[in-house]
């Protein structure tokens, strides 16, 4: 299947009650395959296009406060809209999913594929201090898989989740397989805006509080849960790092570009490994940190200029020489660049 | 107590709706905001939906609207209530479902969301509450602003030839197909506030006809971002705002 028609399907298989969306390239195969199968017929799932990506993430903000699954889906320019909401969300502590299908920027930039938005996904891009938990698929298998993970961890810590993909991984057809039909939850949660039950008070979604002492206790207390998602929630893949010498660091589609690179090394007789995040945040920084202790030289590669590796340098903290390659603007790097990279900036360096 | 001697049960003709909580309200005196509400909870109260009606607090004086009403709301992003409320209408069709959002709000940044949800039809009560000015910001130049009329962003009076023009929009929504009950209303007397809410009763029955968004204006005063007493206030507003904004029907069910 496409990959960005599976995770529509998966969205339907996860029991989601509701997608909101706005059309944008290379992501509109979502809301497509969403209209054409009417879930509404399947399993009652709402499916709407909004006016604009900020009316769909703010009617997400109402079907979440509703204590339903929600997910809605767009690419780089569209999530920028959307960051406003996001943040609303995050303050008004509801669960949602939403997929960032990436495209290259800054601006209108290209429809091409790209990285460029983890520093948006991971490190706020909405106002105040929040966090989004970041998943990473890498193959559409795993876009596949992680509407349903995002959705578990959307709910049990009330906080949105953020699939990151990109244009590659949303574009690209691969054989995948589909989890059975889970049911739709109707739990009438107590924190949700169901109606009020006579001699309960009735139940208020708002993310304003007007006194700073009353504000500083909820940034605590979303302080301690996005602590508790660094102890609990950090997911990552290790590919031949037992007597590597060097280490690969890639997320995503370009995590499978540099396993073809690292490949390509051990047959010249370089010994480097690769560690592949799945979860952008929480990061996987004690692994890392545990892994560059072994490592004469780590290369950090993705398809921006430049971004997770600042969290790689955090996580190797000077044990350990961090360089980055880069490819950008909708540009794929081939594993003989990075190969080429790892010779030249690590090895021979 | 000399109060507590006149509330004899017998005596009693008129008590406060258990839809309104005990919460002081905010609002600055004489504002017509603290009967809007009311109206709308007595509403609420007669037709028996408390526990299954939904309320949307918007970005403006009513932010806490929250704190008033006696019924589960959500506090949207400045001028997204409708959006909101649309994604709750969405999942719970059989809720009863409102917005409560001011000029800016609704006129304003969420002209787009207004527009759309309204012309989406979607069975939603949307309660606008037109002033003219931003209160809560203290008394800037609102879309519904008169020409003319001062505020602290058109401190020269709203020049239509650089600032633009008010906008009628509760005139454009009841354009649209997708409307189904459009009305303009006032509570600054006895008489207005009785007809504001027959309107806003009507409105919220209609929702269970599934026939479209019901669209209620009510053209309020705003004695502080007005600079006026509450009496010059209503006064300035009958004799200004209402040939602007003249209240009545706009658009009504066709077989009504």
């Amino acid at each position: 299947m496409k990959g960005n028609e599976a995770l529509a399907e998966a969205a339907i298989r996860a029991g989601a009650d509701a997608y909101f969306g706005y059309p944008i390239t290379p992501q509109s195969e979502v809301i497509e395959y969403l209209m054409r199968e009417n879930p509404a017929d399947r399993t009652g799932m709402q499916v709407l296009q909004a006016e604009s990506e900020v009316a769909a993430i703010n009617m997400v903000y109402g079907a979440a406060g509703c204590g339903k699954r929600v997910i809605t889906s767009s690419s780089s320019p569209g999530i920028s809209l959307k960051m406003e909401g996001i943040s609303y969300i995050a303050g008004a502590e509801l669960p949602c999913v939403v997929v960032n299908v990436v495209r290259a920027g800054p601006g209108l930039g290209t429809i091409q594929p790209s990285q460029s938005d983890y520093f948006q996904a991971v490190k706020g891009g909405g106002h105040g201090d929040y966090k989004l938990i970041v998943l990473a698929p890498a193959t559409v298998q795993e876009s596949v898989d992680y509407v349903k993970l995002a959705f578990e961890l959307a709910f049990k810590y009330r906080n949105p989740v953020m699939i990151l993909s990109d244009g590659i991984i949303g574009q690209m057809m691969e054989k995948v397989e589909l989890f059975e039909q889970m049911p739709r939850d109707t739990t009438e949660y107590e924190w949700a805006t169901v109606g009020k039950k006579p001699g309960k008070p009735s139940a208020i979604v708002t993310s304003l509080q007007l006194q700073s002492e009353e504000q500083e206790k909820v940034n605590l207390r979303l302080q301690a849960k996005y602590r508790e998602m660094e102890k609990n929630e950090v997911l990552f893949e290790t590919h031949q790092c037992d007597d590597a010498e060097y280490l690969f660091v890639a997320f995503g589609s370009c995590a499978r570009i540099t396993r073809k690179a690292m490949e390509m090394a051990r047959e010249k007789g370089i010994k480097v490994g690769l560690i592949r995040p799945q979860t952008l945040y929480p990061f996987p920084y004690d692994e890392i940190s545990r892994l560059a202790s072994q490592m004469k030289g780590v290369l950090t590669v993705e398809m921006n200029a430049g971004q997770m590796v600042e969290d790689v340098r955090l996580a190797v903290n000077g044990k350990t020489p961090v360089k980055f390659y880069g490819r950008f603007g909708g540009m794929i790097p081939s594993p003989e660049e990075i190969l080429e990279a790892l010779e030249q900036k690590i090895v021979g360096g | 107590m000399a109060e507590n001697n006149l509330v004899h049960p017998d005596n009693l003709v008129y008590e406060k709706t258990s839809v309104m909580t005990d919460r002081v309200l905010h609002y600055c005196p004489g504002c017509g905001h603290g009967t809007a509400h009311r109206l709308l909870a007595e509403v609420i109260d007669e037709l028996g939906i408390q526990g299954e009606t939904i309320g949307v607090a918007p970005v403006g004086c009513s932010v806490l609207a929250y704190y008033y009403f006696d019924v589960d709301m959500q506090e949207a992003a400045h001028g997204r209530a409708p959006a909101v409320a649309t994604g709750i209408k969405r999942v719970f069709p059989e809720k009863f479902v409102f917005t409560y959002q001011g000029d800016g709000d609704l006129a304003a940044i969420g002209t787009a969301e207004t527009i759309h949800a309204c012309n989406r039809g979607e069975n939603i009560l949307v309660v606008f509450i037109n002033n003219g000015i931003y209160g809560m910001t203290g008394g800037q130049m609102a879309p519904t602003t008169l020409p003319g009329m001062k505020s602290s962003t058109s401190p020269r009076g709203r020049d239509v030839a650089t600032m633009g023009n008010p906008l009628k929009i509760t005139e454009l929504v009841a354009e649209l197909p997708g409307t189904y009950f459009v009305t303009r209303q006032s509570v600054h007397a006895p008489a207005n506030a009785r007809k504001a809410k027959r309107a806003l009763k009507k409105a919220m029955e209609y929702q269970k006809l599934n026939k479209g968004t019901c669209f209620v204006e009510i053209v309020s005063n705003c004695p502080s971002g007005w600079k006026m007493t509450p009496a010059q206030s209503n006064k300035w507003m009958e004799e200004n705002m209402f040939p602007y904004y003249p209240l009545g029907d706009i658009k009504v069910p066709e077989n009504q």
